[in-house]
């Protein structure tokens, strides 16, 4: 393993152009992932964390577009490849697992053959061979009966089996890094743990790193080895998973912490309402100046209204970017 | 059953008229140019004339026969080539968007403001009059229905979760052209296809009753009910015969076009199973 990160992304901008102008739909984001690691991105609705994906993968279409920054995969800055060589990485190096198992999948065409193109498009195999693959692979997701599901066409499955599928789709080529947005979003909690488990165990295997986006930090803590959470287009805090539960820094974290449900504990103080963090995200067009959290911010002090804050190391490689933190 | 029912009989009627044009020269009768016979002229139906002759004593039965090889070359030929033309433009249009996107609708509208049957009669007019020219004329000038609607397909799918997957997956334009949008387009097109067979079938009628399709006397059911069109209130059963011929042709490719529509559906395919 060398010291060099698998993927590298610095000061990066994200532009939306929303007709009139062009206005940053995220800015300054900054992270590393290593090979073999899982890190998380968290965040509400809306706050940057699923076009930064796009952008990783290559796939950023207008409105929006990259205004700045660098992506670097092994070294390379991915936006100024060809077209062919993003291709050639997209599949077979990075792959990508998506919310909606329901519409990932293409209804026409049984689920086997949409794994096997994978073996024919990026591996050069054959036909046979890679259908012979794809009965692998589906078993190897535990799908039951891979050798008669194989013909099955996507709505003939429930929906942790097309998930199933998804990731036997993602992982056929043995990707480098898995991206994987919201991947258990759509399904029932009890499905839920199991394709997550099994993603960690078929990635550990092939020693695949994930960025796992999700709006669940309970679950990306329980997953990732490191967490970033987002706010507004910008990475406002990232640190071990541990310490991000346990000594949040920002006060966004912190309300996000604060506003898990814990099960028994209310009840317990006698509390009935569960915490929140008041007001709203503010829209893409009005951001604040100074600080963009410091409308709903408790900690909110004069300089949090005019002078947007600096990134502030902390200890493990992690980063904080508020004046108050702590 | 019941679903299966418009695609056996469509089915049925239009590989019957295919049979029929197939083994045309074992089912007439009479030669259907050469056998002319004064003395028979205008028999109306009977034992010895199936379907009656006509004015010159030709059989019926028999021109209607032969009929049938004209009519569905040029149905099932000169739509073929206006959809492959309408789904290669309109689903590249639908898919790149941008400059091109503009060209074909540009294109596509300037096909449906001109009459396509004037266009058709412009082409026939300058390649002169034959059947090569009869399939070329009409296999051009029919396609903007078809790209109109490849091209709208395309441009709902192309945002389809499956269709950016194939994109993150590494699927080059062409593949995902082919394989993510293609298929999940056919129902409409087939359709669109098979009502197209049928305006096909009436648009050389037309031309070839204006003297630019198919040249008597070798017999069309166009140009059939043409020349009958004189004697429709005398000998009535001049036009019904070949004017049926056409409708049960027509019926039966719309039956086959909703019935292949039902089973290229894999949601309702799995309903029946």
């Amino acid at each position: 393993m060398t010291g060099a990160p698998l993927i590298e992304v610095e000061d990066l901008k994200l532009d939306l152009d929303d007709g009139s102008r062009r206005v940053a739909a995220a800015e300054g984001v900054s992270f590393r992932i290593d090979r073999g690691e899982t890190f998380g991105l968290v965040g509400e609705s809306g706050c940057g964390k699923s076009i930064t994906a796009l952008a990783l993968i290559g796939l950023l279409r207008p409105p929006l577009s990259i205004g700045g920054g660098v992506i670097r995969f092994e070294g390379q800055a991915i936006q100024h490849l060809s077209a062919a060589r993003q291709r050639e990485l997209r599949g077979n190096r990075i792959a990508m697992i998506f919310q909606e198992p329901m519409t990932a999948l293409n209804p026409v065409s049984p689920v086997g053959r949409q794994i096997a193109e994978m073996f024919v498009l990026h591996k050069g195999k054959s036909w046979r061979e890679a259908n012979r693959l794809a009965v692998e692979a589906l078993a190897s997701v535990r799908v039951p009966a891979p050798e008669r599901r194989v013909h099955d066409y996507p709505h003939q499955l429930s929906g942790g089996m097309r998930q199933r599928v998804m990731i036997a789709i993602a992982l056929a080529c043995g990707p480098d890094l898995l991206i994987a947005d919201e991947p258990t979003t759509a399904l029932d909690v009890t499905v839920q743990a199991e394709i997550i488990d099994l993603m960690a165990e078929l990635c550990a295997a092939k020693g695949t790193a994930i960025l796992m986006i999700s709006h669940d930090l309970g679950l990306v803590a329980n997953m990732c080895k490191r967490v970033a959470v987002m706010y507004a287009g910008r990475i406002v805090e990232a640190q071990p998973a541990e310490a991000i539960f346990a000594k949040p820094q920002h006060p966004y974290t912190q309300g996000l912490v604060d506003s898990l449900p814990r099960l028994g504990e209310r009840a317990r103080r006698g509390q009935q309402r569960l915490r929140e963090i008041a007001g709203v995200v503010p829209s893409i067009q009005s951001y604040p100046p100074g600080c963009r959290f410091n409308p709903r911010c408790p900690r909110a002090t004069d300089i949090c209204l005019s002078v947007p804050p600096e990134i502030a190391a902390l200890p493990a490689d992690g980063l904080v970017r508020c004046h108050h933190h702590g | 059953m019941k679903l299966r029912a418009n695609l056996v009989i469509g089915g049925a009627l239009f590989a019957l008229a295919i049979l029929v044009g197939l083994l045309a020269p074992w089912l007439a009768h009479t030669d259907p140019v050469m056998d002319a016979n004064l003395m028979n002229a205008e028999e109306p139906p009977s034992w010895t004339w199936w379907f009656g002759t006509d004015d010159q004593g030709r059989d019926i039965y028999s021109r209607v026969v032969y009929g049938a090889q004209v009519s569905l070359t040029v149905g099932i030929v000169s739509q073929l080539i206006n959809s492959v033309i309408g789904v290669a433009l309109g689903l590249s249009a639908g898919y790149f968007g941008g400059w091109w996107d503009d060209v074909v609708n540009a294109l596509t509208n300037l096909m449906l403001a001109i009459p396509s049957l004037i266009f058709a009669l412009a082409i026939m007019a300058v390649l002169g009059p034959g059947l090569t020219s009869l399939l070329i004329a009409l296999g051009l000038t029919n396609w903007s229905f078809t790209c109109r609607i490849a091209r709208a397909s395309a441009l709902s799918l192309r945002s389809q979760g499956y269709v950016q997957a194939a994109t993150v997956l590494g699927y080059g334009d062409l593949r995902i052209m082919i394989t993510q949008l293609l298929p999940n387009m056919l129902g409409p097109i087939i359709v669109i296809g098979t009502l197209g067979m049928g305006s096909a079938v009436l648009s050389e009628a037309a031309l070839s009753f204006l003297g630019l399709g198919v040249r008597p006397p070798f017999p069309s059911w166009g140009s059939m009910l043409s020349e009958a069109r004189e004697q429709i209130t005398t000998a009535p059963w001049l036009s019904v015969f070949p004017g049926l011929a056409i409708f049960l042709t027509v019926l039966g490719l719309n039956l086959l076009g909703d019935g292949l529509r039902d089973i290229l559906d894999p949601q309702s395919r799995s309903r029946r199973t």
